[in-house]
């Protein structure tokens, strides 16, 4: 049901009943490493390409999911998905292997929640049992497709993030047992005129801030809804200036835990990540994984996840065009002890 | 002597062109780009040749160097064929690292995959 | 290179690029520029050597020592780059290993290797010059026009 300009609450509680996190090494070399169901020990997953195994990665996560949902893919109504790659060729081609109706979108690294809004909403107005949503990136695919090739030698500024090699895959359902998805807020496309491909946080941050004023106004709520609030990947320079800005707008973050996904799933110390880590398996893969995780076991009751992306391409870059951005909100409670 | 000024001339257009990342903030393609057509010119003025002599390969591995040889092959066929020799010289200076780096490359592609 | 002098920005959008710039962490120049020279300066070097072993081995003279120098430099790029290592010297050399020769090796052999996935047609052959492609384009045209310039300026005509 609509709630104020932008947003969807969800009455009938759809539930989160499978999730699954697949992993490259170097998300397994991380501080959530155990909160991730699969972690390969070779990038390439013995394929041909790394845009083959990219798609391998969102594969094995949605065929997980739906058996720890117990489920079979028959019974799975619709696929909500997509990466980054050119025409979403991974989340495509998975979908040719789960031969599950498929609603290809495009959110960047904001996929995560887009998908998972959507997926919510399509079971919560009845028109799904069961709907999966998925996202996926690769470090060298997109290295690849938007900056140098991965042997290049180039030297990254301390703006600049590491893109997560991860697929995270979940299925809501009208019933069952599970974290429970209670709304979700769509965000406007925001452009601050940042032009630095380099510098995606100081790009997003705006419309990160943008998305969380506009659920709180929607929903009128305050931020102590919620016990812990997450943004994509801002990573530190974006996160940074995150704060600022909700500083300056003077919303009350204060009332609750702020965290940054971007900056939690790697080691600073040990992993040369610069500002932190992006990409649509960053959101996915610390939601999916270690958010829901500590839902299960009881310590988190309230989150509102809000993922970031920046929906420039290598063409829109060279032909001077500044990083218009978009950040998707989702609130997610644990099953059962919902207020 | 001239391997100590091979390093001191070779470090010194390499810091030129990390200010043009950091300080320029122009990227790797850019500053290369610059760096070759700045090579050119130098040849151009006649300074690029003094500074090989001078420098060794302090001058003639830095990217400018290709610059300046492909100034040199233009002006050599200049002088000995007249105004075509500006096109027909261009690469014939080059040709060893061009080849090379093509060569190499391709055979790199057949034998390798990326790393990641 | 974006170039957004030509774009108007809010004063909104003013207002938060100035915070952002404000936050940005600065790039460590000074180390940078230290890391620069000193790999440069030893490319450099091992250059130097290496032409010194071609003159005084090989029956090379100064002038054509410089063909098979470049050639060596580019190859041992290649094997730095086909094993992976080039670029993770790259994070701490920055330009000092760019603008050697043995960058722009880098650059092709990590194009041709990287897109030998598309085929050795159009992806090796045709995305090899991806990065490298604008040095010899505008190495090439300004050459000829330093040539042309040359001609003009020395009056001109035939052979």
């Amino acid at each position: 049901m609509l709630k104020g300009h932008q947003s969807w609450v969800f009455e009938n509680k759809p539930v989160i009943l499978g999730t699954a996190t697949v992993v490259g090494p170097f998300e397994g070399r991380g501080p959530l490493a155990n909160d991730f169901s699969i972690i390969h020990e070779d990038s390439m997953l013995n394929e041909d390409s790394w845009e083959k195994a990219e798609k391998v990665l969102i594969e094995e996560a949605a065929k997980l999911a739906i058996e720890n949902a117990g489920l079979t893919k028959e019974q799975v109504q619709f696929y909500v998905g997509g990466d980054l790659m050119n025409q979403i060729i991974s989340s495509s081609f998975a979908a040719r292997t789960l031969s599950i109706p498929y609603l290809g979108v495009f959110g960047a690294c904001a996929t995560s929640m887009e998908s998972l809004a959507l997926a919510s909403m399509i079971v919560n107005s009845g028109s799904a049992h069961h709907a999966l949503a998925g996202t996926c990136s690769h470090n060298a695919s997109v290295e690849k497709q938007f900056r140098y090739p991965t042997e290049y030698g180039s030297q990254k500024p301390p703006t600049a993030q590491y893109t997560v090699t991860g697929a995270g895959a979940a299925i809501v359902s009208a019933k069952g047992e599970g974290p429970v998805v209670t709304s979700a807020t769509i965000g406007r496309v925001i452009d601050m005129g940042i032009t630095d491909p380099f510098n995606m946080g100081a790009a997003m941050a705006p419309a990160a801030v943008d998305t969380m004023e506009a659920h709180f106004r929607d929903l009128k709520i305050q931020p102590g809804h919620y016990d812990l609030i997450v943004t994509g990947d801002l990573s530190k320079v974006g996160y940074e200036i995150a704060c600022e800005l909700l500083k300056k707008h003077k919303i009350p973050m204060q009332q609750t835990e702020y965290k940054d996904c971007g900056m939690m799933i790697y080691d600073y110390d040990t992993q040369m990540v610069q500002s932190g880590a992006s990409g649509c398996g960053c959101s996915a893969v610390v939601t999916y994984g270690h958010l829901l995780n500590r839902m299960r076991k009881g310590e988190l009751k309230r989150i509102l996840v809000v993922a970031t992306g920046a929906l420039l391409s290598p063409i829109s870059f060279q032909q001077g065009e500044s990083i218009p951005c978009i950040a998707h909100a989702v609130s997610i409670e644990a099953g059962g002890s919902i207020s | 002597m001239i391997f100590l000024w091979a390093f001191l001339v070779g470090g010194a257009i390499c810091v030129f062109g990390q200010i043009c990342f950091d300080v320029f903030k122009l990227d790797p393609a850019h500053t290369m780009t610059l760096l070759v057509v700045i090579g050119a010119v130098l040849d151009g003025i006649g300074w690029y040749e003094p500074l090989i002599k001078f420098a060794g390969a302090g001058a003639s591995v830095p990217i400018t160097s290709f610059g300046n040889a492909l100034v040199h092959g233009a002006i050599t066929e200049l002088k000995e064929d007249g105004w075509i020799g500006i096109i027909t010289g261009i690469f014939k200076v080059t040709s060893a690292g061009i080849s090379a780096a093509i060569i190499f490359s391709f055979f790199a592609a057949l034998l390798v995959k990326p790393k990641g | 290179m974006a170039n957004n002098k030509k774009k108007k920005l809010t004063p909104t959008q003013q207002e938060y690029q100035e915070l952002a710039k404000r936050i940005e962490p600065p790039r460590p120049v000074l180390k940078n520029c230290l890391h620069a020279f000193i790999t440069g300066g030893l490319l450099c070097l091992i250059g130097q050597a290496i032409q010194e072993m071609f003159v005084h081995w090989a029956g090379f003279t100064e002038k054509t020592a410089a063909d098979p120098t470049v050639a060596v430099m580019i190859l041992i790029s290649v094997i730095l780059t086909s094993f992976g290592v080039y670029d993770k010297l790259a994070q701490w050399s920055g330009a000092g290993t760019a603008v050697p020769v043995t960058g722009f090796a880098n650059a092709m052999a990590s194009a041709a290797i990287e897109h030998r996935s598309e085929g050795i047609v159009l992806g090796v052959g045709g995305q090899m010059f991806k990065i490298a492609g604008p040095v010899i384009v505008f190495g090439t045209v300004a050459a000829f026009v330093v040539g042309i310039l040359t001609w003009i300026i020395q009056g001109g005509g035939g052979s």
